[in-house]
């Protein structure tokens, strides 16, 4: 079987550096993971202190509403527990919240306490509920199985790439081509490595895939820098595998199903003060990953505020050396991501309607998630990874030494940003609009940093194309058109896709996007690969160039999908 | 005055910049209960204002004192009220820009619109007018410096009034409730009630465009006619409002409250009103320009009906009583016709944004 049917002479190569990157801690002891890790139970004892005191301060000190905060809790957790048990729930959770309970009632019945005491009490509980939730969400990063993680990745997905490569059995010891072929990692590569040794990083990529957190753990790693921690879904602990490497990247847990605010603070608790604690931090903004294909617009913004508050806390704790959190926006493009069909569909069902988290089940076991890996790694075409331009907390660019710079270039002193009456101050519907702020500044660098394949390139004139054509249609009934009676002449087609990437090539000019090198190339030859890449695994192809010189879909709404990696650029306007 | 401001204050002073009708009418309320620092750009104005205390015969508090040196003013303020008309406001924030810092509040009290385009276009050469091209001045200061606290000032506020101490209120305007919260402690007094609203691009434009209402308005006035024609305008006019802010951005209620409807039933009534007055004027036949050169401070309605004019065309949106007035002052068109031609509009429905 075939393959890579790209000409062999002249690959369609991106031009990426290809290097290696010296650790910029060598001793594993300096990295901040690592000394989290040793000083475990210190941080989740900070943690619990520090999240029972904000819930005392959002239910104003009021003993009645501290109670209501904790009635609603239990509520909220019996009913979890009753409709949405999982298998990482621990043991004794039933029991546990049965004790809060009594404890709840006997608290309340009793006569003889006085309103102080009772205050007291309520407190205690609190604590015991944000001490569970602590631990629950604590990482458990391991430093040998960080390092043992490493070398599987690396040295795994080299075989595989390499036996797909080079083909035959005997090149699975060949060296020829390394992970850094495979994944290219472009853009501010030396100035994230700068800032890591100069401040706390958070990084925060686009999210189309479940690969997205091991290659950007790898990415992370190729780099040379510390491991980074993160906060993943719980339920993907539910699978043994998973469990292991996301503890060995030093991931911590986030349980979707827990909306009560003792757990939210808890945990937003937790990312701040790890952040102030000098641990970069990689957050997906987008919450879960992107359904419809495009990249993400609106940001979750709960995760994004610890970013912010950390920094402000830096500012009050340490007057004279605050600790600079820096954003670094990274964007991962592929000609192919493995969900699209089941994504898509999830958009299409939901989209209009409140929207109901469920993870879909392509990653339910072990056994899918590796054969999802051998599939990607052998078979998938290439990916790269664009690292953004870092931006402090208000999205202002930093430059090199990790000073804040503005439109003109002078620099700004991030404290000014927290200072009233000259002196730092906390108000948190300041940080609120803050944070929205740099939410739109990330989404606007996703954006700028994302770089176009021919395959988007196609994908999306030709969706634009159908749907010119039958242009009365809305977009669900244009979704709903038989596949067999969608066809774009060729040469209607290319004509199009010219007029696309010459905007595309506009709008790179201008900044406002990258673009692969392989969008140098003629526009037929751009065309050819990007025909040939576009969803190229997928059971039915979202394009194909027919014998008569027609192309046609097999899939519309995975076309659409593919189609919306370009929504955003007004391109539309240019058909 | 001495470079350093300290030698010359008390307390940190407020600062007021440009110090037209109503920046010398808010200086006076901020004097009531603050030390005041206005900046000037004119030498003759900053010395009447330090020696005689008056600036262009309106009678400032005593201890207002004023500069014509923005770094002196940015580092000697920490809250800042811009009172320029919008045609120089860009280009005052770029001046002040290098001074400014993260810490700064501005709050702005101009109601126009900025136009900003790409380099080498200019609104005769460009082809689309879009919401990106068109600036509120929150955006203007956004743009151009790095102050993040903005809020602005909107409201029935008739500069002659202000200054004569009658009863009065205003809406301080900001995404911040610090600076909406500073606001009210700065403006509030016995006789001056100060609201807060968060929507600041909503209020912003309510502000910005009751301009063309209110020359309608006094266009009716001029033509003589009665207080049905008036009510209808003003009823109308409001649709109008809401259905462009909207489309720029704004939310509906706002225009309902004091920035909408308390500063649009006060300019369409008002003969102290300069939108007002070049409407009437023109409906007595008098021409553009004849109207402008003679009026001390611009009426900003001019400029905003330009402007929305050029949106409306590239957004395929109706707003016929701006289209009607854009063609009276820019293409010589009598105000009876434009009165003839929106009686015949097709629009039935009386309410449709609720």
């Amino acid at each position: 079987m075939v393959i890579f049917d790209q000409p062999k002479d002249k690959p369609l190569t991106d031009d990426y550096i290809k290097h290696q990157y010296e650790p910029i801690l060598p001793k594993k002891d300096e990295w901040p993971v690592v000394r989290l890790s040793k000083g475990r139970k210190e941080f989740i004892q900070q943690v619990v202190a520090s999240s029972s005191e904000k819930i005392k301060n959002l239910t104003g000190n009021q003993v009645q509403a501290l109670k209501e905060e904790l009635e609603v809790t239990l509520y909220r957790e019996r009913m979890r527990l009753k409709q949405n048990p999982w298998l990482v729930d621990p043991d004794d959770e039933a029991s546990f919240w049965s004790r809060v309970k009594s404890s709840l009632l006997a608290i309340g019945v009793d006569q003889k306490l006085k309103e102080s005491d009772k205050k007291a009490k309520y407190l205690q509980l609190l604590t015991a509920i944000t001490q569970r939730y602590a631990e629950e969400i604590a990482s458990n990063f391991k430093h040998s199985h960080y390092k043992m993680t490493r070398r599987i990745v690396t040295f795994g997905f080299s075989r595989l790439l390499n036996t797909s490569r080079v083909k035959g059995f005997k090149s699975i010891f060949s060296n020829q081509y390394s992970l850094q072929d495979k994944i290219q990692i472009i853009g501010e590569t030396d100035q994230l490595r700068e800032l890591a040794s100069k401040g706390t990083i958070v990084m925060v990529p686009t999210h189309f895939s479940n690969l997205d957190s091991i290659l950007i753990g790898w990415t992370i790693s190729t780099l040379g820098l510390p491991p980074f921690i993160y906060g993943a879904g719980l339920n993907l602990f539910n699978i043994q595998i998973f469990a292991y490497f996301m503890n060995a990247l030093g991931a911590y847990k986030v349980d979707r199903r827990k909306k009560n605010q003792i757990y939210l603070e808890t945990l937003k608790t937790y990312s701040r003060e790890a952040i102030q604690f000098g641990c970069h931090s990689l957050f997906f903004p987008g919450g879960t990953r992107s359904r419809s294909g495009t990249i993400e617009s609106k940001l979750k913004l709960g995760l994004l505020s610890t970013a912010i508050e950390a920094q402000r806390a830096n500012y009050q704790a340490e007057p004279e050396d605050p600790g600079k959190v820096f954003i670094v926006p990274v964007t991962i493009n592929y000609h192919f991501v493995l969900e699209a069909p089941s994504l898509i569909k999830e958009h299409l069902n939901y989209t209009g309607q409140e929207r109901y988290y469920s993870e879909s089940d392509e990653f339910s076991t072990s056994y899918k998630i590796s054969k999802f890996l051998v599939k990607f790694f052998t078979k998938g075409s290439d990916i790269s990874v664009s690292i953004g331009k870092a931006m402090d907390i208000l999205g202002n660019y930093v430059d090199e030494k990790g000073n804040s710079r503005d439109r003109h270039g002078r620099p700004i002193d991030c404290k000014d940003y927290f200072m009233t009456n000259n002196q730092v101050t906390v108000d948190l519907q300041r940080e609120e609009e803050y944070t929205k702020k740099l939410g739109k500044r990330i989404a606007e660098e996703f954006h700028k940093i994302n770089r176009v394949f021919s395959s988007h390139l196609v994908a999306f004139t030709a969706f634009q194309l159908i749907q010119r054509s039958n242009e009365k249609l809305d977009l669900f009934s244009l979704l709903q058109l038989p596949e067999e009676d969608i066809q774009l002449p060729f040469d209607d087609f290319s004509a199009a896709c010219g007029k696309v990437l010459d905007e595309i090539k506009r709008l790179k000019e201008a900044g406002k996007l990258g673009i692969a090198p392989h969008l140098e190339k003629t526009l037929e030859e751009i065309i050819r690969h990007g025909l040939e890449n576009v969803g190229m695994y997928h059971a039915k192809r979202p394009l194909i160039r027919t014998e008569d010189g027609h192309v046609i879909t097999e899939d519309i709404s995975l076309l659409y999908y593919y189609h919306n990696r370009l929504d955003g650029y007004e391109l539309e306007k240019i058909i | 005055m001495d470079m350093n401001w300290k030698k010359s204050f008390n307390a940190r002073p407020i600062g007021v910049i440009g110090i037209g009708s109503f920046g010398a009418a808010i200086a006076n309320l901020l004097a009531e209960k603050n030390e005041v620092l206005v900046y000037a750009r004119d030498e003759a104005v900053v010395k009447a204002i330090n020696e005689t205390h008056t600036v262009k015969n309106r009678k400032l508090a005593d201890k207002i004192k004023a500069t014509n040196d923005p770094e002196m003013l940015c580092e000697a303020c920490e809250v800042m009220f811009p009172m320029i008309p919008s045609s120089g406001f860009r280009e005052v924030m770029v001046q002040f820009a290098p001074y400014l810092h993260p810490y700064h509040f501005l709050i702005h009290g101009t109601k126009g619109l900025s136009l900003n385009l790409p380099e080498g276009k200019t609104l005769e050469n460009i082809t689309r007018i879009t919401r990106e091209h068109i600036c509120t001045m929150s955006e203007v200061i956004l743009k151009e410096t790095v102050v993040e606290r903005i809020g602005c000032l909107a409201g029935p506020n008739l500069a002659k009034e202000l200054l004569e101490h009658q009863p009065g209120a205003t809406v301080v305007a900001s995404r911040y409730n610090e600076v909406i919260s500073e606001g009210q402690r700065l403006l509030r007094s016995d006789n001056f009630q100060v609201y807060g609203n968060s929507d600041i691009i909503g209020v912003e434009l309510a502000g910005v465009l009751k301009n063309i209402i209110a020359i309608a308005a006094g266009a009716l006035s001029g033509l003589g006619l009665g207080d049905n024609a008036k009510g209808l305008l003003v009823s109308r006019g409001m649709v109008e409002l809401i259905h462009l802010g909207n489309a720029m951005g704004g939310g509906t209620k706002s225009f309902l409250g004091l920035a909408g409807i308390g500063d649009l039933v006060t300019t369409c009534n008002s003969t102290l009103s300069r939108n007002y007055t070049l409407g009437f004027r023109l409906a007595q036949g008098e021409k553009l320009v004849d109207i402008t050169s003679d009026m001390e401070e611009v009426a900003e309605g001019i400029n905003t009906v330009k402007l929305i004019k050029r949106y409306l065309e590239s957004t395929n949106r109706r707003a016929p009583i701006t289209e009607n007035l854009y063609r009276v002052l820019f293409e010589d068109y009598k105000v009876e016709a434009a009165l003839q031609s929106l009686m015949k509009y097709p629009i039935y429905t009386d309410i449709d944004f609720l």
